[in-house]
């Protein structure tokens, strides 16, 4: 191979390197990432069974219910809607009735939410920024919520 | 005090535009004077911007409540160690500590730069002052942390409990200085591109001061990375969180970096791709500032959410980023080319090193920034999270882990592939020994662990190899190998540690990854588990008072074959009345290299708890191969020929030898 033969095939190699990564990261972002609702958005949106989504809300009072071990089960409502969820496992230390919770997982086939992950609000004056957006967006946000 | 800090942090913000325009123009008019300029001011902005941080210091330490700013974090019965370090515990606090650490290095440089070029050294103060400048301006504007109240409240709000950790005195400072740090890389680079040339004082340079920046960042990250997993109580190491991915896209940026630096240096090839990797880097850094700063994104590290803080972040963003990279495509192509070399060689290795950091970096890139793209354009709001950077990151990281041994044992210019294959073959037959052993020994173990638990052998039998080749181990006499290992130029050994703990890391991740074990269950007082051969009993809920918080206790404790007690592991649920907050403080064993982790869930009403139990197995080996990573920078700083002004006759000597005359 001459050198320049030799730096087109460096360059070419280079490139397809490039490109399987671009794909690959591309192909990624289309399975992997996952969407976020409310419980109104989900009677128009149209989910493969079985995807995985977040699920947003405040946790209805008097939903809260303990089960066998650890397993918990809430209402995720947006104020129109509800959503039954179940979970197992440690809860976050700031979940509570009436609050923010972003919730993960997916629907059983039954239309129960299974979550795999929780959520909560870091602190006393911070609701998660998707849960607040979503309740001004269906005018049901009311300011200075927190207790 | 508090006006004296605010006055001191105004006039440092004069003394940058000064040391950022008369040392330019010096140097542009080629006035001496002028140029001498930088370095005074320099140090004495470093001065002021310390006295302010110390009056902000000191206002948190004496619980001066007339400071809007202290009365929002902190409460008088806070310990005096977390009143201190909750000076940057909360934004303003935290900028204020981002500018003294730049000034730092801009005094730094004035110090150590005595026989720098003094165009060169003028340009690198004014580039490294006009950052400061627009961040200085952006403290007074919109987060000044000196703004008093009137009345003073009695008492404070109290730190975020989170923060109230030791981890909070180590992790943001060690991440400034490391990526801040690269804000040097940065300066230098941006001098050279306005005077159009590199030199070899260029080179000689930049390299230490990113194993500096990359030394702390690596330390950073790996203390931050240690403190989530044990404050948080979820027990993951890393979350993929657009946070984290903000300190660590410079830290993949810096280590490529730090790897095209030295082909620049010894070489002189890759001039125009190292002094681009520099600005990249340290462009990350200030998206990453951005990214955490600004409030787009929700975290425990968005300490408050402003507008038009995002505003101006993005406005420096853009001037430094844009006005860098404008200022390389005009002036990248004045600079010379450097030598050329064979694709089979040690440049060539850096190169592979280089293209798959760069792609690996993209790739995070991406990640992060999609979710915020997707929502500016649509109504979707989307997460990616660990399932999209397994898929992308992993497949890039798994073979740039293969190649990393062969790199240091390839010759400069033309190397030979087959003869360093055959020196690796003791490092192969080591990490096939791991992977049979794995495999067959080790219950539930499937392939790709067991092939992972080989990767991590090979990279440190990889790393032990480097030494023994060079040292002659095998191919001459003993007392000639000692001799000749004692003679290794320090970098040597620093590359091999570097490596050695990149292996150890990744052990630690597969063996937490692939071997741990989990169980979520309610217990009541009295019962016992089993998990993966530890047999612990929970004694009971014991409530507790600390100074500021109250507490339930969670005892267990570790039964040893004969059911007697071996250890008390606590986990406990804290309550704190000011900010009406709850954080669990997890319960922590660590037995070898391994730990037992164990965290407090919500009571029963029949008086059983809830409590999730891991077993994580080789899991210190993740932070410890980050120090063991940082002490092999730190031996690579000590390299005689990093220490600027050492004769270059004496380098050649001592550190080509080995390189050249064994392949």
């Amino acid at each position: 191979m001459t050198r320049k033969q030799k730096r087109l095939s460096v360059i070419a190699g280079g490139l397809a390197f490039l490109g399987a990564a671009t794909g690959l990261t591309f192909y990624a972002l289309g399975q992997k990432a996952s969407y976020f609702y409310m419980p109104a958005d989900l009677t128009t949106a149209s989910l493969q069974p079985g995807q995985r989504i977040r699920l947003g809300g405040l946790v209805e009072k008097g939903t809260i219910e303990r089960g066998q071990g650890a397993t918990v089960a809430f209402s995720v409502t947006d104020n129109q809607k509800q959503v039954k969820v179940t979970y197992t496992g440690i809860l976050p230390d700031l979940f509570r009735e009436e609050q923010g919770v972003i919730t993960e997982g997916t629907f059983r086939p039954d239309g129960v939410f299974v979550a795999d992950s929780v959520l909560a609000k870091h602190d006393e004056n911070y609701m998660p920024k998707e849960v607040a957006d979503g309740l001004k967006s269906k005018g049901v946000w009311q300011e200075s919520k927190s207790d | 005090m508090v006006e004296t800090g605010h006055f001191a942090l105004v006039l440092a913000f004069a003394l940058s535009l000064v040391q950022t325009l008369v040392p330019m123009f010096g140097a542009h008019m080629n006035n001496q004077k002028m140029m001498a300029v930088g370095g005074p001011v320099a140090v004495t902005g470093f001065t002021l911007t310390a006295l302010s941080f110390a009056a902000l210091a000191i206002a948190y330490a004496t619980s001066d409540f007339s400071v809007a700013n202290v009365w929002d974090n902190s409460h008088s019965l806070q310990p005096l160690i977390y009143k201190i370090t909750g000076t940057w515990g909360n934004h303003e606090g935290s900028m204020l500590l981002w500018v003294l650490i730049l000034t730092f290095f801009g005094a730094l440089v004035a110090a150590f730069g005595r026989n720098l070029p003094a165009a060169l050294r003028a340009n690198v103060l004014a580039v490294q002052g006009a950052i400061g400048a627009t961040f200085f301006l952006f403290i007074l504007a919109t987060s000044n942390p000196f703004a008093r109240l009137n009345p003073a409240p009695i008492e404070g709000r109290d730190l975020n409990p989170i923060l109230q950790d030791l981890g909070l005195a180590i992790h943001p400072p060690l991440l400034y200085l490391g990526y801040v740090g690269f804000s040097i890389c940065f300066s230098f680079s941006v001098a050279a591109l306005i005077e159009g040339r590199i030199d070899a004082s260029w080179a000689r340079w930049v390299r230490p001061w990113t194993l500096v920046a990359w030394m702390f960042l690596t330390g950073g990250i790996a203390m931050g990375s240690y403190w989530a997993y044990y404050e948080l109580g979820w027990g993951g190491f890393w979350f993929w969180d657009p946070v984290e991915n903000a300190s660590f896209m410079p830290w993949l940026g810096g280590t490529a970096l730090l790897h095209s630096a030295i082909v620049m240096e010894k070489r002189s090839a890759l001039k125009i791709w190292t002094l681009l990797l520099a600005i990249l880097t340290f462009s990350l850094s200030l998206l990453g500032t951005f990214l955490v700063r600004s409030g787009v994104l929700t975290s425990v590290h968005a300490f408050a959410t402003d507008p038009t803080r995002g505003v101006f972040i993005l406005c420096i963003l853009t001037l430094f980023i844009g006005g860098s990279l404008a200022l390389f495509a005009l002036r990248a192509s004045r600079l010379t080319a450097g030598g050329l070399f064979h694709p089979i060689s040690r440049e060539g290795a850096l190169v592979l090193n280089n293209l798959f950091l760069t792609t690996a970096t993209a790739t995070v890139l991406i990640g992060t920034l999609y979710p915020l793209a997707v929502e500016a354009v649509s109504a979707d709001k989307i997460s990616v999270g660990a399932p999209f950077f397994n898929l992308t990151f992993g497949p890039l990281m798994v073979p740039l882990l293969v190649v990393v041994p062969f790199g240091p044992l390839l010759a400069w210019k033309r190397g030979d592939i087959f003869a360093v294959a055959q020196r690796l073959m003791a490092a192969f037959a080591a990490a096939l020994l791991a992977v049979l052993v794995t495999a067959l020994f080790i219950d539930g173990a499937s392939v790709f662990a067991a092939l992972g638990v080989g990767l991590a052998f090979w990279l440190i039998c990889g790393a032990l190899t480097d030494i023994a080749v060079k040292s002659g181990f095998g191919t001459v006499a003993p007392g000639v190998m000692l001799r000749r290992f004692a003679g290794l130029p320090r970098s040597v050994f620093g590359t091999a540690l570097a490596h050695l703990g990149l292996g150890l890391t990744t052990l630690g991740i597969v063996g937490t990854l692939c071997f741990g074990t989990e169980k979520i269950l309610s217990m009541h007082a009295g019962e016992t588990v089993q998990l993966s051969g530890h047999m612990l009993r929970f004694e009971g809920l014991y409530p507790a008072q600390g100074p500021n918080y109250s507490e339930d206790r969670g005892r267990f404790a570790l039964l040893g074959a004969d059911g007697s007690t071996t250890a008390v592991i606590t986990s406990a649920k804290r309550s704190y009345p000011v900010r009406q907050m709850t954080t669990t403080e997890s319960g922590i064993k660590t037995i070898g290299f391994s730990q037992l982790y164990l965290s407090l869930g919500d009571e029963g009403t029949d008086g059983s708890v809830v409590v999730r139990l891991w077993w994580k197995p080789l899991v210190t080996l993740i932070w410890g191969g980050g120090l063991v990573m940082m002490a092999g920078a730190a031996m690579s700083l000590m390299d005689r020929r990093l220490r600027v002004g050492a004769p270059s006759r004496r380098r050649k000597s001592a550190g080509a030898v080995p390189s050249a005359s064994l392949l």
